[in-house]
């Protein structure tokens, strides 16, 4: 009973979020409600303000304008400006995940896989090393690395695997909330496809909202209950999924669609 | 004798009064790393200029000084710190543990236990023990300051997922008065248990990094570890070849050209006490038996 009331409360809740650089309005008066276990898409061309809008939302930049809510565990909605920096660490830690595109950014690549996932267990306090190595090796399985290289640096891991690490690494503290940004940017075609496929199975599996950022609208396709399409910043499309990419209602997500314009 | 050409202690009165207030920060917050403008020393970075400028201040008149090196204290190093005071402020030196006010070490805590009217000042070459995986300072404040020290424990994870156990000997990490999680200098973990309500102040200077830390006395201090892989002191499993000391820490040390070897006391002063006490080990009677601290450090 009380789950199903929590379905219907947001869970992140951005109310006209604006950011401007000098003269460059990066991200401009941004609404939206997230859901838990809701999938939403941001597409848009470069520079049209995807990744801005996500550091927004995940507390990392501050916003010139607006606010961001996030629903806390407890059930209490709070504002992030008001959260304190040792309170907004841990939601990072804890209920929340960041995968970059770039999976250097988002590992230690000089440390082991093990480690690597094992970072936000001992980071909130787990003190056991057979446990920690226990769930590492579960997660390794889960998102198909050998556990056999759990002790090998990211270093020595291909792109599409140092990815799936880095989602291992992110997902092992059960989040509820989890922002991407362009995951599959980096990756060979192939490679692309497989970790797409794990992302779908994961999301679904553990009930996961996620806020990913891509340019790839096949991606959008494959893995979003809901699109926004951003241009200069503005959010000018916005709707389920199939709608926004079977019949776009604004030309320039029609121009998007067909492919006219270059990601 | 005091030299008149220096001020006491060498450093001047205005460097000192700014080198106790760090001191004075330091032991109100246990564990906490207070930069401090470090001066040059006549002396090089090597040889503990950080230690050198807290002995300087906080030595008086009456202080007697023990300078230590890995234990000994006649290496060249402790010989040249011991001399420099002896010089500067014309305060009484000794190389006895109970003896000494204020002990300047690089590398050991001495075996007999310290007590209330003590200093133990350390030399530090590193004092941020976060810095092996983050090499930002800005981050490891951050990390301090919000006490998020899973990242000690990633450092610890790797030891083990490494060599099966906690392989990290020296610099073991501790946590301080349940808050602040420290680097102990270069000290063998062995040395560890006895920083934990120490009856003696404890001071750490870093003359590179500028930073002075501080144990107060009868503070918690907890070496860090995991519940499975619990935290050892290591000790060669032998006792020491010139006094049978079974739980001091022994140096390995080669007699000859043929791998011969024999482990003794590091800490000289315990081991010749132990030895004029009537206390004897396997080579006691060995000729060698005066020149075996020198060899210690090599
Ligand atoms: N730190 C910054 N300083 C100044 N301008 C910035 C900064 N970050 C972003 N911008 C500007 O804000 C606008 C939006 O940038 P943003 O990185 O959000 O775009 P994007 O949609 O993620 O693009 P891409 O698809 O290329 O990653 C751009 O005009 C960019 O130049
Ligand atoms: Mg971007
Ligand atoms: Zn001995």
């Amino acid at each position: 009973m009380a789950d199903l009331l929590e379905a219907d409360q947001p869970l992140l809740i951005a109310d006209s979020l604006s950011k401007s650089y000098g003269r460059i309005a990066a991200c401009r008066e941004v609404s939206f409600s997230l859901y838990p276990g809701e999938v939403l898409a941001i597409v848009g061309e470069s520079g049209s303000g995807k990744s801005t809008l996500l550091q927004l939302l995940s507390g990392q930049l501050a916003p010139s304008g607006g606010h961001v809510s996030y629903r806390m565990r407890d059930g209490v909605t709070r504002d992030l400006a008001a959260l304190g920096e040792a309170e907004r660490r841990l939601l990072f830690r804890t209920d929340w995940g960041f995968v970059h595109q770039d999976p250097a950014q988002g590992l230690r690549m000089a440390v082991s896989a093990g480690a690597n996932v094992g970072e936000r267990l001992m980071a909130v306090g787990w003190n056991h090393y057979g446990r920690i190595r226990e769930s590492a090796s579960d997660w390794l399985t889960r998102v198909e690395i050998d556990v056999a290289r759990i002790d090998d640096a990211p270093r020595t891991y291909s792109g599409g695997m140092r990815q799936r690490l880095q989602i291992a690494r992110n997902l092992v503290t059960g989040p509820l909330l989890v922002f991407m940004d362009e995951p599959t940017g980096g990756l060979d075609v192939s490679v692309q496809a497989r970790l797409l496929d794990l992302l779908r199975t994961l999301v679904a599996e553990l009930h996961l909202a996620v806020v990913i950022v891509t340019h790839d609208l096949a991606v959008a396709r494959l893995l979003s209950h809901r699109v926004m399409v951003m241009k200069g910043g503005r959010v000018i499309e916005t709707g389920l999924t199939d709608q926004v990419l079977d019949d776009p209602r604004e030309p320039y997500t029609q121009l998007l669609v067909s492919s006219i314009l270059p990601p | 004798m005091n030299a008149p050409a220096y001020n006491f202690a060498y450093l001047d009165e205005q460097t000192k009064r700014m080198i106790r207030r760090a001191i004075l920060k330091a032991i109100a917050i246990p564990g906490y790393q207070v930069p401090f403008a470090s001066r040059e020393m006549p002396m090089p970075y090597g040889w503990g200029t950080g230690g050198v400028q807290v002995t300087a201040a906080i030595l008086g008149p009456q202080d007697v000084l023990k300078v230590i090196d890995q234990g000994s204290d006649d290496t060249t190093n402790a010989i040249s710190i011991r001399k420099f005071f002896a010089k500067t402020a014309g305060v009484g030196t000794t190389t006895a543990t109970d003896q000494a006010t204020v002990i300047q070490t690089r590398h050991r805590i001495p075996e007999a236990a310290l007590h209330e009217n003590q200093v133990l000042v350390y030399q530090v070459p590193i004092p941020e023990p976060l810095r092996f995986l983050e090499p930002r300072e800005t981050e490891t404040r951050r990390m301090h300051a919000l006490a998020e020290y899973g990242l000690m424990h990633v450092k610890l994870y790797e030891d083990i997922a490494r060599f099966g156990h906690i392989a990290t000997a020296y610099a073991y990490p501790v946590k301080v008065n349940a808050r602040y999680v420290m680097d102990p200098s270069p000290t063998p973990k062995f040395d560890n248990p006895k920083m934990d309500n120490c009856p003696a102040l404890q001071l750490f200077g870093a003359g590179r990094e500028k930073r002075i830390y501080a144990i107060p006395p009868y503070t918690q201090v907890v070496s860090l570890d995991f519940e499975d892989h619990p935290f050892e002191p290591y000790r060669f499993n032998a006792p020491c070849a010139l006094c049978g000391a079974e739980n001091s820490y022994l140096d390995e040390i080669v007699t000859d050209d043929r791998g011969s070897r024999m482990f003794v006391c590091s800490d000289t002063d315990y081991c010749e006490g132990r030895q004029a006490a009537g206390h004897h080990g396997a080579l006691s009677a060995a000729p060698y038996k005066d020149k075996a601290q020198g060899d210690a450090n090599g």
